[in-house]
Parts: structure tokens; sequence; C-alpha cells
């Protein structure tokens, strides 16, 4: 029996799709299989993240709807073969998720799969309890920023009250991910500290993501930044990320501005 | 049918504001302007009842189509009726009194968008109340962790109500109706432990060191 993630955040734009897209490969470059499932119906984006845009036959609706079987909408990776993803339908708005449906297609990915990832849609509407609904884990992505954090402490509650995990009365694990972290405006005073998010949030944290051009690059290219640009700060955040989701103890550390000595010096004689 | 539906209507956004508003406090209908039939009238207070809004008479009806608890209260005839009014506002209420129906303790933060509601006590936060979300009891308001949203205190009507937290960084603040803003509050309160009391109707904050 695999583990279902829902990655999710309330406020749109701070990087769910993106965290889900690299922390779906991270899990899956050690070998575990993944199924990353698409709930954003309607507006689908981690087809393309994951550069498989062209390759979608049958989504997540056809599927519940008995129009295709699961095993024909999974579409496999070609860079990684243990990981799959389950796109969401453009076509479609979010009504077209049944809750049977769900919890059907959820069910055999779990028995299928090591690691179900959900990528929630933004808002706490329906779309976003569906995507939370049957999950075992929840990651809640947080940009360092005040109407971010408050977001997301709302969708801390709806995970507490909504899902079918809490229902029952038992505990479910959360894990905070900040994205967008920018050392430089951290060092300024121009973003909330990480301290106060999580004291906000009071969750552990998994991960700090920082604000870099190779995650818009790999986005751009449709590759998960793990596989894109493994080296840079963002991929190694999310395979450390990855990492800890597995149980592993790996040390954190808190961007910071990286400055040469050199650097300095030269810029200062000029 | 007289136009009570839209009146009911006004009535459920009044309580939906003020989730406090009805709790504990008895109402006598007067329904001598409606002039309802029999029926009518024990619709209205059936469409009451289920709003959990305590109807202890009515008047302006002929009273043997009312329930003999609901008797009028007099209308100027003759009345032996006693009512028994627990938990009215009652003046000069003591302020032990609030704490002594029987506290809530949430164990957990109050998360942004959730309201904690406990008409009949104290309610004892021990963590957080987040920016966003709301405590409201009937007695006092008791935060452990940093209280960043609202709480308000003796929202059934107790003026000695009390709202103490460990770090004060409220939204807004309230005791028995009166309130204080965040754009209000003293700058020097914010980060503090704080107790706010009412003192002739005005909020009133003391650092607790």
């Amino acid at each position: 029996m695999g583990t279902v993630i829902v990655v999710t955040s309330g406020k749109g734009g701070v990087g769910k799709t993106t965290s889900s897209a690299a922390i779906g490969a991270a899990l899956a470059q050690t070998g575990d299989s993944v199924a990353l499932v698409d709930f954003d119906v309607g507006l689908r984006n981690l087809d393309l993240v994951l550069g498989a845009e062209r390759r979608v036959v049958y989504d997540f609706v056809n599927v519940i709807q008995g129009q295709a079987k699961l095993s024909q909408a999974l579409i496999r990776d070609k860079r990684i073969e243990t990981l799959h993803l389950l796109a969401a339908s453009q076509t479609r708005d979010k009504d077209a998720l049944t809750e049977e449906g769900v919890e059907d297609v959820v069910g055999s990915l779990r028995e299928t799969f090591d690691w179900v990832i959900c990528d929630s849609p933004a808002g706490i509407e329906r779309g976003a309890i569906l995507a939370m609904r049957h999950a075992d884990m929840a990651i809640v992505v947080t940009n360092p920023e005040v109407s971010s954090v408050r977001d997301s402490d709302r969708i801390i509650g709806l995970l507490d009250a909504r899902t079918r995990r809490t229902e029952q009365g038992e505990a479910m694990e959360k894990h905070v991910l900040i994205t967008r972290f920018d050392p430089t405006r951290a060092a300024r005073g121009d973003m909330l500290a990480i301290d106060d998010v999580l004291e906000i949030l009071s969750l552990p944290l998994i991960g700090i993501v920082p604000e870099s051009q190779s995650v818009l690059k790999a986005s751009n290219i449709g590759m998960p930044v793990v596989l894109a640009d493994p080296s840079s700060d963002s991929a190694r955040a999310y395979a450390d990320a990855a990492r800890r989701i597995k149980g592993e103890s790996v040390d954190l550390a808190v961007p910071t501005v990286r400055r040469s000595l050199f650097g300095g010096l030269f810029r200062r004689a000029a | 049918m007289p136009p009570v539906a839209g009146w009911l209507d006004d009535l459920d956004a009044v309580a939906r504001q003020s989730l406090a508003f009805f709790a504990n406090r008895p109402v006598v209908l007067n329904l001598a302007r409606l002039a309802p039939d029999r029926n009518e009238t024990n619709a209205i207070i059936d469409a009451l009842k289920i709003r959990n809004i305590r109807v202890i008479a009515v008047e302006g009806v002929d009273p043997a189509w009312l329930d003999p608890s609901l008797a009028p209260l007099g209308s100027g005839k003759e009345s032996g009726k006693v009512v028994d009014f627990p938990g009215a506002r009652a003046p000069a209420q003591p302020r032990a009194a609030a704490s002594s129906r029987g506290s809530s303790i949430i164990d957990r933060p109050v998360r942004s968008g959730q309201t904690i509601f406990h008409p009949e006590g104290d309610v004892i936060v021990l963590g957080s109340v987040s920016s966003g979300a709301e405590v409201i009891a009937g007695g006092s308001v008791h935060v452990y962790g940093t209280l960043r949203g609202r709480a308000l205190a003796g929202a059934t009507g107790n003026p000695g109500a009390l709202i103490f937290c460990r770090k004060f960084q409220a939204e807004l603040v309230s005791i028995d109706g009166s309130y204080m803003t965040a754009e209000q509050t003293p700058p020097d309160l914010i980060g503090k432990p704080v107790q706010i009391r009412l003192k002739n109707d005005a909020i009133v904050t003391d650092i607790l060191d």
C-alpha cells in the first residue's frame, strides 16, 4: 500500500504544481514508483511542467466517467520510468470529479504505486477538498509573505476537518514547504522570516526552496527542476525534501546570500 | 401568510453577524400588528425555535392558540407568570460568574477561518489564535499562545468577562459588545502578555509581567 500525499496551499501561484512535479520526480529517482495526479480540472498545468502535454490521450475525468481504464490514462515519463502522470481534463470543470470517482481512482493508485501525489487546485472549494480528501500526508506550500501564510493556515484547518483520515480520528502528517524564498530580500527584512512562518503555522518544515531562475527555466522546457538542473540550490532543496518525506533525516539550512571573498574585493576595488 | 419570510432572512443575517446575539436571551414575541391566524402563529414560533431563539411568551394573539408555557406576560391583564431567566443579562454580575458554567479547552491552534463559539463559559486556547480566526465566549477568553485573530469575551452579555493572552497581536478584541481594533491598539502592547477588561463600557488594556 502506497502513501497518498496532497500538495496544497490555498493561495494560487505559490508553486504547488512545480513542487508536485519536482518532489514526484525526486521520489521516482530513488527508484520508488510515483503517480502524479493533477486535480486542477479545467486549468491543467502539471502535464506542461512534466513536458507530457502532447502525450495526453485520456485524463482523470475520462477514467471517472468510465470512458477509459486507469492504465490507459496513466502517462509514463520518458526520462524516469518509475514516474507516472494522470492528467487533468482541460475541457471540463471541477464538478466533473465525483466523490466516489476520486475515491476509486486514488484507491487503485494507492495499491499500485509507492507514492500518489495529488496536485491540488488553489482555493478552498470542492476541487481542493477532493484533492486532500484521501491523503495520508499533506505538504502545505507557502511563500514567506503574509497572504500566503494566512491562506495556508486556512488550508491546514481544512486538512484537520475535511480529510477522511481526520474524520476517522487518525492523525494526519502535515509539513510546510517554503518556496520562492529570496535570501537577499530576507536579509533586508522584506520577507517574513522562516521562524515567523513556522510559528504561525506551527507545523514541521520539510524544505526551503529558494526563488531561482532554474525553476522557471525548468518549467518552461517541461522538465522538473531536479532533472533540468540537478546541481541548482532549488533542485537540491527538492531532493532533500523527498528524502525527508521518505523518513530520512537530512540537515536543513536556511539559504543565505552567497558572496565570495574575491567578488567583494573586486567590487570594492572598482 | 404574512410577510415573515423576509423578516426571518433579516433575522438570520443578524444571527450570522453576531453569533451570540440570541444565545441565552429570552424573547417575547408580539404579533399584534401582523394579526396572524392560528396556523401562521405556530409557523412563526416553530421558525424561531429551529433557530434556537428562546421564545418565552407570545402577545397579540388569542392565548387559547398557544401552548400554556407561551402565555402572554401581561399586556395589562392579570398575569402570575414567573419567568426564569437563566444566563440572561443581569446587572452587576460578579466577575467570577462567567467562568462558573464550564469552560471549553482547545488543545490545538485556532486556524484562519475557524470559529470557536462557546456561549456557556470560558474558552481556553492552549495554542495560538491565527489571523482570520475567531474565539467567542460567553465568559472569558484565555490564549496561551499568540492572539493574532479576534477574541470576543462576554459575548452573551457579561461585562465582567476578560481576555488574556501570552502575546498580543489581535485584529480585534471585544468584551460584551465594546471593542478595540488593531488600529486602536496602543503600540506598546504588541507582542506583550496582555489582559483586557471592560471599565465603564470602555476597553482597558494592561500589560502582564
